[in-house]
């Protein structure tokens, strides 16, 4: 077979479809260049890292979890809804396990004692994280069995579980907040190994989507179901197995975050762990290039995108506008990605970079 | 010309290519004043796209339209209705929520302002616009006049009724009504309107259009079914693969000679693929790789047996909606039979389902190219890999470097002109498409193909050479069914024609050659 000689020209560069999601990364990367005084800055501290950029990534983890489940979810044609409020339940489920006696009211003072005791859990963590990664799981495998197989459409069906959610998560806690003392949970989301320790989580979860999408036939067959599952049907491919595994992995990534999330601020908090957050995934999804309508995705776009947004909050509130204000300046950041990636700005840059004497 | 006079449409040499397809070459069509003119072809022949071009859906790329003597850009769909032209569609467009009168006068409304009627037709826009701040719709007069126009079609319903809540051939006469109200129509379209329709509804709907011939209307009439093209119509216009066949009168063109003119005729004797068919004719095996035996469903096909052995080709001929469709999708899976049973490979077939069909060496490659064969945003190469990498599952991917060995394999074998392997598929035109979609199937090792229409809307010359790959693996052992909506490829290509009529299976022939006798068939006793 014959191959033209691979050669990086501003055209290849442009065609990529990490592109448009690291010119937005760069531009607000630049915007803090100018105006945040110090974003640059690294320290170290311990022989840890530390620095408004660290701040990004450690902040963005539970953003980039949710963006890698949601890009496949979105790739097969389909959105889940629910993320939120299925890291709401990771997070009741894990704070239940390692301390169900927070639910008696008033505690004995032995068993207070053992509550706030820093070194003591009730479950094992290894169990906890297991029970909890299956529990989301099998919250996915509901949104999946409802969309594949119920053939509901995707927005209405997981709509269902992000309103109810956040009560099964009140429920499991019994509507109480459950606090958080055990040291070792909290390395979870607090821990730091040289870079924050959510970081090697999401590192793994993105290596095994990666692995199991693009190692295995999963990954075509998600983006043909997403173009043509009618097609995809008739080449044989099981499309139902497919959404169902989409929706579970989706699930387990946001039972993943849930955890880092809960042990980030050391409660279990079913009203506001992982709020919008799953506006936040698909917007990240959809900055990462992977079309709503589903199809051709990429992991890697999602995570640059899940990058952008959590760069863009935090450089929102380093130059000082109020935690309340934020979503307004969000909306116009919205529209600024929407500007970007118009055709018009798509058709200028490919107008810039085209080779000469080829009309396009 | 004497008839000038009365000839109220007249398009001429109309052309429409869509990307891939030339869907109309250099048609013509003339419309008299107070006529019921047949349009009839197969599938793809290009009836829709006209009726299309005709009411300002899609502008033709050369050609004249002269309307009423005058030559005319019709622009889009509300022109066409401005111009006087209507139509009535297949699948009606109305609004099921709303009552049937406010479908039938919908944007006409009558309107009243306290005990006044108000007319707006004739003032201005500017007035119009804010006499309608003041007025409000009249009811009791809208509700008379819905009444008053579906009587004329010989129906009576209360027409303050949700439409929804009728039967689809009362919903078909409110869409009639509403085409005759909206336009005072000059020009009549009735796109497949008999298809929901039973045989007495059939009978008042012929009986309205030929109340509105009497009344001067012009029209245009599309059916597949073509005894009500004799019932009704005065002339009959052929299409076939984009072209026009000709304008004949209707009382002068026996029905055998209508099929023969809507699926096309073979004139060539001996040729090449001829030779290769007798030649393969004698490699045809004993035993048969896949037998059905009473195998039916409800309201698709009647009960049914088929051998097919290796190395055969077998087509199925007949008519659109003869069963030939329902045929491959029991073999193939994609419909669970009611009844009987099917053999593949000398084993009773359990599961239905296309996955369980590729394992079993069954493949189907689909009547409709763009909505279930190919995945139009995927490569060439993943395009042609998909079948095969799922029969192989999940987890035994195909790597790489195999993938794209197969898949030059079969651009090369195929024929198929890509630029790379690595084109999205939907650039290449249509009949390099559907090379790929059974470049697919062919990696996917298949002992019986079923090929539904696999040579539509594509051109000629691919044309025979997908008629010549089907013969070649055939002379490979393998076997073929073989399913077009013409009959002289059917000859050309198969070893044993099957014929269908009317979701049964009517007959088979041996190296039949001669079309009228399977034509015969085909047209059952009306011939």
């Amino acid at each position: 077979m014959k191959t033209t000689k691979p050669f990086i020209s501003w055209r290849t560069i442009t065609e990529s479809r990490l592109f448009f999601p690291l010119l937005a990364l760069a531009i607000i990367l630049a915007f803090d260049l100018i105006f945040v005084p110090g974003f640059f800055n690294f320290s170290t501290m311990d022989g840890h890292l530390y620095g408004s950029i660290i701040d990004v990534l450690r902040n963005g983890s539970s953003i980039m979890l949710l963006a890698i489940g949601m890009t496949l979810v979105i790739a097969t044609g389909g959105v889940d809804l629910s993320v939120g409020a299925v890291m709401a339940i990771a997070a009741s489920v894990a704070a239940l396990m390692m301390n169900p006696y927070v639910l008696a009211t008033e505690l004995p003072p032995n068993l207070a004692k053992l509550v706030f005791d820093p070194h003591f859990t009730y479950s094992p963590l290894w169990l906890v994280i297991i029970v909890t990664l299956l529990i989301s799981t099998i919250c996915g495998l509901w949104n999946g069995l409802l969309v594949a197989y119920g053939r509901i459409q995707a927005m209405v069906a997981t709509l269902i579980l992000m309103i109810a959610g956040r009560g099964i998560a009140q429920l499991i806690t019994n509507g109480i907040r459950i606090q958080i003392f055990y040291d070792p949970y909290a390395f979870i989301g607090n821990g730091w190994i040289i870079l924050p320790f959510p970081l090697y989580i999401v590192t793994v979860v993105f290596l095994a989507a990666w692995i199991i999408t693009r190692r295995t036939a999963i990954g075509l067959f998600i983006e043909s179901v997403g173009i043509n599952f009618r097609s995809s049907f008739f080449s044989g491919i099981d499309e139902k197995k497919i959404k169902l595994l989409a929706y579970a992995f989706c699930g387990f990534c946001a039972g993943v975050a849930g955890l880092i999330a809960s042990s980030n601020i050391k409660t279990s908090d079913a009203n506001n762990i992982g709020l919008t957050l799953e506006l936040d995934a698909i917007l990240a999804v959809v900055i990462g290039g992977t079309l709503m309508s589903g199809g051709r995705f990429s992991l890697l776009a999602s995570v640059i995108g899940a990058l952008v947004i959590q760069a863009m909050t935090t450089s929102i509130l380093s130059i000082g506008v109020p935690a309340f204000a934020i979503q307004a300046i969000k909306g116009v950041f919205v529209i600024f990605v929407i500007v970007l990636y118009s055709d018009q700005v798509r058709g200028f840059i490919r107008r810039i970079t085209a080779p000469k004497g080829v009309t396009l | 010309m004497a008839e000038t006079d009365s000839t109220i449409l007249k398009m001429t040499g109309i052309s429409k290519s869509f990307p891939g397809v030339q869907a109309l070459e250099n048609v013509d069509l003339s419309l008299k004043q107070g006529e019921i003119l047949a349009l009839v072809g197969e599938n793809g022949a290009g009836k829709s796209t006209l009726i299309k071009v005709l009411t300002g859906v899609e502008h033709p790329d050369t050609g004249t339209i002269t309307l009423f003597g005058r030559d005319t850009r019709v622009r889009s769909p509300q022109h066409a209705v401005d111009l006087g032209i209507s139509t009535v569609y297949q699948e009606n467009n109305l609004c099921m929520n709303l009552s049937v009168a406010e479908n039938i006068i919908i944007g006409r409304e009558p309107m009243r302002f306290l005990w006044w009627k108000v007319n707006l037709e004739g003032l201005s826009p500017s007035a119009r616009r804010i006499i309608r701040m003041l007025v409000y719709i009249d009811w009791q007069t809208m509700h008379a006049l819905a009444k008053k126009l579906l009587l004329e079609l010989g129906v009576d319903i209360d027409v303050t009724q949700p439409l929804g809540s009728y039967s689809v051939a009362i919903q078909q006469m409110v869409a009639i009504a509403r085409a005759l109200e909206i336009s005072n129509a000059k020009i009549l379209i009735f796109d497949e309107p008999t298809s929901s329709l039973d045989l007495d509804e059939t009978r008042q709907l012929f009986d309205v259009m030929k109340q509105l011939k009497q009344k001067g209307v012009g029209i245009v009439f599309i059916t597949h079914f073509l005894n009500q093209v004799y019932e009704v119509s005065d002339r009959i216009t052929v299409l076939r693969n984009g072209k026009l066949v000709g304008t004949y009168e209707t009382r002068q063109l026996p029905h055998l000679d209508l099929i023969a003119k809507m699926i096309g005729r073979s004139l060539s004797g001996l040729d090449e693929m001829t030779k290769i068919k007798l030649r393969t004719m004698k490699t045809i095996k004993k035993e048969p790789c896949l037998t059905a035996r009473g195998v039916g469903r409800a309201g698709a096909i009647k009960p049914f047996d088929l051998d097919l052995h290796r190395g055969e080709v077998v087509g199925l001929a007949g008519l659109l909606g003869s069963g030939r469709t329902e045929i491959a999708s029991l073999l193939y899976g994609t419909e669970t039979p009611d009844v009987g049973t099917l053999i593949v490979e000398n084993q009773a077939v359990k599961n239905f389902s296309p996955l369980d069909s590729i394992k079993r060496g069954v493949v189907l490659c689909p009547e409709d190219r763009k909505g279930e064969g190919i995945v139009d945003d995927l490569t060439v190469r993943e395009n042609i890999i998909l079948a095969l990498q799922a029969s192989r599952g999940w987890f035994r991917y195909l790597s790489t470097p195999q993938q794209y060995e197969i898949a030059e394999r079969y651009i090369k074998l195929l024929n198929i002109s890509t630029p790379s392997a690595d084109q999205a598929v939907k650039n290449l035109s249509g009949g390099n498409q559907q090379k790929v979609i059974l470049a697919r199937w062919l990696a996917a090792n298949p002992e019986v193909m079923i090929l539904d229409e696999p040579t539509r809307g594509i051109d000629v010359g691919t044309k025979t050479e997908i008629q010549k790959l089907v013969l070649t693996l055939a002379e490979e052992g393998k076997s073929c069914v073989f399913i077009s909506s013409e009959l002289e490829e059917v000859i050309r290509t198969s070893h044993r024609i099957v014929v269908l009529r009317d979701r049964e299976k009517v007959g088979e022939f041996v190296g039949e050659t001669d079309e009228q006798k399977i034509m015969k068939t085909m047209a059952g006793s009306e011939a």
